[in-house]
This record gives C-alpha cells, structure tokens and sequence, in this order.
C-alpha cells in the first residue's frame, strides 16, 4: 500500500481525498478552499479532482458556512466545513454552540448533525492578531461537541477520517505551527483512529507528561531531555480533548503519581485545569507531587514579534517536571494521613 | 406583483373589509378558501387554548401567532409533502399543516423535547427555531442538499421582521441568490420584535427590498390575505422547485397580543393601534368573503366552532396525560452512542432520582 512521508497538511489533504473517495455525501466548503486550495494548501487539488459541487468556495461569512453546515448535515450531506482561522470562529460560535451540538438532543434523535468544522489554530507562525488563538476550552465545555487536535501526520490522517465519519458534530482543530514540521509515513490505508481516548506515545514510570496539538512538539522534547537524565517518562497526546478520556491519564498518574500538563492556551479555565481537576477527584491518593501545569498567559498571544515570550518553551517543561520531581514525598500522599 | 420599495403597496386579493381587489387565482376554490378559514379558525382557537393553559400553570412561555394565521396556513397550503420547513418559533399554523400534531405543538411549548419527534411531511423539517435569524442559513444549507441531489423541492424558511436585522438573514440571502438555490423565505412581519417597533429597526421602506441588494426577487403581500400569501409562496416555492432560483417574501401582518406569554405589550404599544389592527385581521375577513359569496352560513360557523373546540380539546387531554420523561433521558441524545463521562453522568442520575419518582417537576407544570 502507498506510503508517503507527509507533512501534518499534507496528511489532512490525504484524509479529505480518502473521505471523499468513499463517500460521496462528502463535501468541503469555505472561505479560499478551492481553486486556492485553501491558505494553508490542506484542501490542494480537490477542487480539480472532485469538482465545485464537493468543494465549495464560500463567501466570506463564518456564520454562513457553520449554518449551512447544519441545513446540510440535517439532510444528509457530511460537511467538512474550514474556518480559515480559528481568530475567526467566533462569527460561527452561535451556530456551533445552539445548533450543531444541539440538534441531536432537541429533535431527541430525529435529526443529528454529521459535520466536521476544521480550523488552524495556535501561535508560532508569525501571523497578525487574530491568526493565532487557543480558545479549544470554549468548544470542549459544550455539551455535544467533539473536540479532536491531531499532533503528529498519523494521527492527523487517522483522527480525521473518523471526524468525518462520526455521526455528530466535531471540531477537528489543526496546529499549524507544526503543519511542516515534522514529515512521518502515512498509509492511505483508510482506516481512522478512535476519537475516544488519548494515545501514549511513551511509556515510563517517573512521571507522566500530558499535551495536545503543538505543544506535543515541545512536551515530546522535554520528555527525551529527561530520558537522557534517566527519568523514565510517560507522555500521553490527549488528543480528543471532549469528551476527555480520563481513564487512559488516570491509570498512568496513578502509577507515576506525577502530572505535569502542558497547553499553549491561555492559563485560566482550559483543558489542563480540568485535567488537574479530574486527577484531584480521583487519583489524590496516588500523587507524589502537586500536578503542575505549563502554559501560556492570561493575555491574548503577543503580536508576533514577542510570541516567544508566551509560548511554553522545552525548558519550561523540563523545570517543571524538576520541580515535580524534586516534592519531598517518596511515598504516595494519602488524605488520612494529615490526621 | 407590486414595487418592492413602497411601503404601502403589497399583494392582496382580499382587502380588510372582506371585498376583492382583484379577481382570485384561477386555482383558488370555495372549497380551498372553506379549508384554508377551517385552519385560522383552528389555529386561533388552540392558540387562545394554549395561553389559557398558561395562566393556569399548565403550559410554559408561548408565543401566540394570534392574527398572524392567514401567514402560518398560506405556507402550510402551498409547501409540498417533500419541500423542507424551515420554521422559527411563531409557526404553529405551518407545522399543523406539515402533520405536527396539536398536542406536540403544547408539547414543545410546555417543556418536552419530545414534541421535536415530528413525522409526516415534517419528518425531515428542522425543529423550532429560537435564536433570531440563525435558522436562515440553517435553509440555505438545506437547499444546498436538495440541489445538490438534484432533488426537485424546496426548503422554505420562516423569520420575523426583527431577524432582518441580523447577520445571518443577509448572509443567507447572499448565498441563496449567489448560488441559485431552491429556497423560499418568507418574513412575518408583524410589525414588533417585543417592544421595538418596524420604525426603529430599520430604514428601509420594506423588508422585501432586502432581496434587492441579494440579487434576487422580493414580494410583499398583505400577510393577512391568506389567498395572497398562498399565492406568492405558491409562485415562489414552483419557481424554487424547478430551479429558476430564491425569492424573499415579506408578508404585512400584525401581532395582535403580547411577544409571548412572558410580555406585556400594553408597556410600549398604544391600544389604539392595535384595535386598528384588528380592524384588518385575517379571519374576520376571509368569513365576510365567505358570506357575502353564499359560502358560509351561521350554522356551518356554529359547527365549525364545535368541531374545533373537539379537536383542541382532545389535543389538551394528550398533552396533560403525557407521561414524563425519565430522570435520565436527557442525558441520552448528546451523540449517536453514550461517552464515558455521560455513562457515568447517567449512573449518578439514576441514582440520584432513585429514591422518588424522578418525574416530578418542582415547578408543578408540566
């Protein structure tokens, strides 16, 4: 079977084509998708192949492409709709929020809405205001959303034939700062990846590191710097961050009994902070150490010129997990003991 | 068909003292104008039915489409068993005439998802619409799948006058005239969106005109004509149909009462005014026709208005004999198959709601 060494976009253009082969009530729409094979490339060449019925060039209207996107999906079409920014999402959070993720539950079953809304997200590439947010935590506290972050090409292809196929809404949300970072062999074997659990890269037993989308990048290097210092670490790419699969972070924690998460997104109310909630409520008798967290800054992203003074960096993580390292207990801290 | 931009010119067979203004269409029988007054009749009487329930404590926040029926039933007469419904929340009228049941329109509004369960021509219809305006290009998108499938049906979509204020109207309407769908969009404009008047929302002379700047036909009928309304959707939804492209229709009415049953419009809207409005009502004048054509006389009045009150209040008995949904049956329509964390969710649910019947409304409605 062909395999390639794709880039991520190139792996999500690869996984669109796939979806498209196999079903026909596939259809891309939004804003440059087409003959400009969007601005990112992730839609290149479908347009030729498939023609301007499938990929559809929008008008400029976020609201408009996530609305029809609902009309669509209730009448058996699967949309695969792409928000050029996620900075440009928010014209679109209405009909994503009191539509998509609701239809189901408001007929109770007799419509449901079968459409992926792909966005490029994060910072790290240079753009202007608004081309760089984190907000994942918004979409991930609606009930009837699926929230799905590819960090590596594999997974991109995979996570995002099963968004496609998935009988309800996802918001498939793609890194772009590590859109061409990394090349990986990807089979075009059709097969997608469950949207229902985090996948562990690496196996340890010292401490478990937790990330999604392009802070894997940063998280998997701090975990080698550690390996190389003798640290056995455990890394885990959440990946779909709701529903959140706590089972596969807690089985791990609860052998390591450390946590640090890391998320690019602002500090304040994001995934991390339900993830360290969650190991609270039920892994506080396995923890060594505080859980800590790695993440940006309760501020927008910088403009590019001082994104780095945001961003967590590999030594960020590294300090962190010293620290966590370093807490006195040698032995688990138990709740009766402070009696 | 009348200039879009004046305002006070519309379409209309039947003026508000029941007289023609011009011959009625070809295709328009004694019999269709005796069905189409047997719906207003029916409508209205569940509507007043529906408010009385609520100021018993049996029914939640309802808005009433009183004096807007003839709208709700022109709609419901010309859409056709696979044309799509795209309704927002003041089209009682129209979902009866799609085969939504009176008890699940009470259903709806008395807090019971399960009224949503539409069958008949509503099978494949979107549910109420609440949000102002986010249905329109819910529509759009709906067009897009019949055209697509070459299907040749139509969606239609329902707003009010203050929903032409928002993005999404304009939005949806650029993309239906852009991409030639079969899409018929149809404004009840009756006047008030709560307490803000026609006046203060917008500038232009009409709503219709909006379909100007679109790129595509807009109409402006006396909303309270049924045979006018009929007429202009009928046209409208044969040309979605056979893909000569969408049209916008503002149809003139008046909201006879309050927003819904949560409003009180004697704060901002002198009395005076709506006992014009009354003046002009649909039904009052579809029967002077009648009558003054022979085709209807006290005693078929009298036992229409029998038949009705059977028909509504069998439709009451259902509603209030409902059986509840269970504690967990929320819980269980988020995605096609129960997550992890709904499963657990579920568990504590039933455990939770255990020890009591789960079923009882702390509010003491239904």
């Amino acid at each position: 079977m062909d395999a390639r060494e794709l880039t991520m976009v190139e792996a999500v253009t690869l996984a669109l084509r796939r979806a498209m082969l196999d079903d026909p009530s596939v259809v891309l729409l939004g804003e440059d998708i087409g003959t400009n094979g969007g601005v990112f490339r992730a839609t290149e060449g479908l347009k030729a192949e498939f023609g301007y019925k499938r990929v559809m060039d929008t008008p400029l209207a976020e609201s408009m492409i996530a609305g029809m996107s609902v009309g669509m999906a209730t009448q058996g079409l699967k949309p695969v709709a792409e928000i050029q920014f996620m900075g440009f999402i928010f014209a679109a959070m209405e009909q994503i929020v009191c539509h998509a993720a609701r239809m189901r539950n408001r007929t109770r079953g007799r419509l449901h809405c079968p459409l992926v809304i792909r966005a490029p997200f994060g910072g790290g590439i240079g753009a202007p205001e608004h081309h760089s947010e984190s907000t994942e935590a918004l979409f991930a506290h609606i009930p009837g959303l699926r929230v799905v972050i590819p960090s590596s090409p594999v997974r991109a292809y995979g996570l995002l034939l099963s968004a496609i196929r998935d009988p309800d809404p996802v918001l498939f949300l793609e890194p772009k700062r590590i859109y061409r970072i990394v090349r990986q062999r990807v089979t075009d074997h059709g097969k997608g990846l469950p949207l229902d659990t985090c996948f562990t890269l690496r196996q340890g037993d010292d401490i478990t590191l937790v990330s999604w989308g392009a802070a894997m990048h940063e998280t998997l290097q701090a975990a080698t710097q550690l390996q190389q210092r003798g640290v056995s670490v455990e890394v885990i790419d959440v990946a779909t961050i709701s529903p959140l699969d706590m089972d596969t972070i807690l089985s791990s924690v609860m052998r390591t009994g450390r946590c640090v998460i890391v998320q690019e997104a602002a500090r304040n109310g994001g995934i991390a902070s339900e993830i360290s909630a969650r190991l609270a409520e039920d892994a506080m008798a396995y923890l060594r150490a505080p859980v800590q967290r790695v993440t940006g800054f309760d501020t927008p992203m910088p403009y590019p010129r001082h994104e780095h003074f945001y961003l967590p960096t590999v030594a960020d993580i590294v300090n962190a997990c010293e620290k966590t390292l370093e807490a006195p207990s040698t032995t688990a801290w138990r709740p009766y003991e402070i009696f | 068909m009348n200039h879009v931009s004046q305002r006070n010119t519309h379409y209309c067979f039947l003026d508000a003292q029941g007289q023609n203004l011009e011959p009625l269409p070809s295709d328009i029988s004694l019999d269709w104008l005796r069905a189409a007054y047997r719906h207003m009749v029916l409508i209205r009487a569940l509507d007043k039915k529906v408010v009385a329930l609520q100021r018993t404590g049996q029914m939640r926040t309802y808005p009433s489409c009183l004096g807007q029926e003839a709208i709700g039933v022109g709609i419901g007469l010309a859409l056709q068993e696979n044309d799509i419904f795209v309704p927002y929340y003041r089209d009682q009228a129209t979902l009866y005439l799609r085969g939504v049941t009176l008890t699940q329109i009470m259903q709806i509004w008395g807090g019971d998802e399960r009224g949503h369960l539409f069958t008949g021509h509503a099978h494949r219809d979107l549910p109420l619409c609440i949000p102002i305006a986010t249905q329109m290009t819910h529509a759009a998108g709906v067009a897009v799948a019949l055209k697509s499938r070459a299907e040749p049906h139509a969606a239609l979509v329902t707003c009010g006058d203050g929903a032409t204020s928002k993005g999404d109207f304009s939005e949806a309407l650029n993309l239906a005239a852009l991409w030639h769908l079969p899409l018929v969009s149809v404004i009840n404009n009756n006047q008030w969106a709560i307490s803000v008047p026609l006046t203060m929302q917008t500038a232009a002379s009409t709503l219709a005109q909006k379909a100007i700047a679109a790129g595509m036909d807009g109409i402006r009928v006396d909303g309270n004509d049924v045979v006018a309304v009929y007429h202009a959707v009928d046209l409208a939804l044969k040309k979605a149909r056979s893909g000569k492209g969408p049209t916008l229709i503002e149809a003139v009415s008046y909201r006879l009462t309050d927003h819904t049953t949560a409003d009180d419009a004697t704060r901002y809207r002198d009395i005076q005014q709506v006992n014009d409005a009354w003046e002009r009502e649909p039904i009052k004048r579809l029967q002077t026709w009648l009558h003054a054509q022979h085709a209807w006389d006290p005693a078929q009045e009298t036992a229409l208005l029998e038949a009705v009150r059977t028909e509504v209040d069998a439709a009451v008995a259902a509603y209030l004999a409902l059986p509840p949904q269970a504690a967990d049956e929320f819980l269980q329509f988020q995605f096609a198959q129960m997550t992890k964390p709904l499963t657990a969710q579920q568990r504590y649910q039933q455990v939770r709601f255990a020890t009591d019947s789960g079923t009882q409304d702390p509010q003491g409605a239904r």
